[in-house]
């Protein structure tokens, strides 16, 4: 097949660089879920740890 | 510590990948045959490289695993195919995306690398599934390693096998990787190169660094006898095996 | 070898008392070939037609008896009897694998025949040695295989889906070279000679998971 001329090839090729980055900014969207509920069961064992008593000098 | 080097990896990743497309479209020249639509080379053959290295070093790890009876490095193996799985996604979307422009259909059989890639990505999506559905943690690492050697010992397999089948039927269209390709494509093309398997480690470290944090917080959970929190998500997902106390 | 004889025999001696997996695999390939001639809309298939169908109905056949290979050992404690014996582990691979492989044999007495009579144009007469050596390396090859994944999947919730699923993939270079030698010796215009590539694909690629298999083998039955 003859290339395709410049304005039709950019959109494949636009597509193909636009999924490149797509796949890595939801991979950093689970991320940042997984961060938010690890930052969360920390404030909760945080106030767990306070009940127990009061913590001594580090 | 998988955080540590975090910072300086993922600025190191960014820095190449840019500097990669970059290069890309204001240095590599136009291909004479393909045109414009070749530059999708430049991100689909790194990332195919990139992850198969990928599996194959969830393979190595997995050996390791084996040999020590170490859980942490099924852990290790685990997300290295998991990040592979997730480039091969990329792989054979852009591929797709590749064939479409070039030939017309969102799909062909011509060109043995990309089928071997869909082979090898159907066989590796079954992982997360038979590990899943294996209960007993110690077993499913067992399981889920003896998977990963399996696998990773079936891609060259594969490769040579498909580029068997269909060199008879069909030339190879696509030089895709550097044989011929003139300096500057070559220089593009490497640093494209750097920049997938830096992502590639950045990635990994990053899922690392994220699984140990939620082990670290489950044993201080014990410890501080809070009840057990369920892990949300996959109840039989992996979970980094209780971090040994090191001198650090 | 007196363990893996002793094996094969109780395998061979339970399948044919209970008759559980070689005639369903059989049934199903006759089948299939009925399915095909409705699928494809034809009378009569050769050549490259021919064999990608013949292939692929053994290879789903296989896929059946796969599912079934330890379910056995699975339900009735059979695991727990075997590692308390004094014996090789890998034993139970190789028993395992060759009762497997006498099943697809089994299986093919009665499906090649089958496919000749209902779909096959030309007659195979002048091929049979070329396409019994072809079979015979597959059937190793599916054999040792279909072994592997089943061991993979047995302690798995979900293991009829599994196994086929892990042992597919890697089953297609099994296929390639199968169905890209059995396609000379069904052509509509007489039976021509194999290219040696094909039975010596199979031959290096069985050769290389019976180790594969045998080296990892003993870390599926630990605990």
């Amino acid at each position: 097949m003859p290339a395709l001329p410049l304005d039709e090839a950019g959109k494949y090729v636009a597509g193909a660089y636009v999924t490149f980055l797509a796949l890595i900014l939801v991979y950093v969207a689970i991320m940042a879920s997984k961060l938010s509920r690890i930052e969360r069961e920390l404030e909760e064992l945080n106030d767990l740890a306070d009940q127990r008593g009061p913590v001594d000098g580090a | 510590m998988y955080g540590k080097g975090l910072r300086p990896l993922s600025l190191a990743t960014c820095l190449t990948l840019t500097a990669a497309f970059a290069l890309v479209f204001f240095y590599a020249p136009l291909d004479a045959d393909q045109g414009f639509i070749q530059k999708i080379f430049y991100v689909h053959v790194p990332m195919a490289i990139v992850a198969l290295l990928g599996f194959v070093a969830g393979a190595v790890m997995a050996i390791g695993h084996l040999r020590t009876g170490d859980r942490r490095w099924d852990m290790r193996s685990y997300v290295a195919i998991h990040v592979s799985l997730i480039l091969g996604v990329g792989v054979l979307v852009t591929g797709a995306i590749w064939a479409k422009a070039s030939w017309g259909h969102w799909w062909v059989w011509d060109e043995p690398t990309l089928v071997s890639f869909l082979i090898v990505f159907l066989l590796y999506a079954t992982y997360q599934p038979l590990r899943f559905s294996i209960e007993d943690p110690e077993r499913q690492a067992r399981y889920a390693s003896v998977f990963a050697i399996t696998a990773g010992a079936f891609v060259p397999l594969n490769f040579l096998a498909v580029r068997l089948a269909e060199s008879l039927a069909h030339p190879r269209v696509l030089s895709a990787t550097g044989g011929a390709l003139p300096g500057d494509m070559r220089l593009t093309f490497l640093v494209s190169l750097a920049g997938m398997g830096l992502l590639f480690v950045t990635l990994w470290k990053y899922e690392m660094a994220s699984k140990h944090a939620s082990a670290q917080l489950r044993a201080l959970r014990r410890k501080l006898g809070g009840e057990e929190r369920a892990a949300t998500g996959r109840s039989a997902a992996p979970q980094a095996p209780l971090p040994i106390r090191q001198a650090s | 070898m007196s363990t893996i004889a002793a094996l094969v025999r109780k395998d061979l001696r339970l399948e044919l008392r209970t008759r559980e997996s070689v005639p369903a695999m059989a049934l199903f390939s006759v089948t299939t070939f009925v399915v095909f001639h409705f699928g494809l809309d034809r009378s009569s298939v050769a050549g490259d037609l021919a064999s990608g169908v013949l292939w692929v109905t053994l290879l789903f056949a296989a896929m059946l008896g796969i599912n079934r290979l330890f379910v056995a050992e699975r339900e009735q404690g059979g695991f727990d009897g075997f590692l308390l014996a004094p014996v090789d582990r890998t034993a139970l691979l190789i028993s395992k694998a060759l009762a497997l492989f006498a099943f697809l044999v089994a299986v093919e007495l009665v499906a090649v025949p089958a496919f000749v009579v209902l779909l096959l144009g030309p007659s195979p007469s002048g091929a049979l040695p070329e396409l019994l050596g072809i079979l015979l390396l597959a059937d190793a090859g599916i054999a040792i295989i279909g072994t592997l994944a089943s061991a993979l999947a047995v302690q798995t919730a979900a293991r009829d889906l599994i196994a086929p699923l892990l042992a597919l993939p890697l089953l297609i270079p099994v296929v390639i070279a199968a169905a890209r030698a059995t396609t000379p010796l069904l052509l509509e215009s007489g039976a021509e000679s194999v290219a040696l590539r094909w039975p010596v694909t199979l031959g290096l690629y069985d050769m290389v998971f019976a180790l594969l298999a045998y080296a990892v083998f003993d870390f599926l039955l630990e605990d």
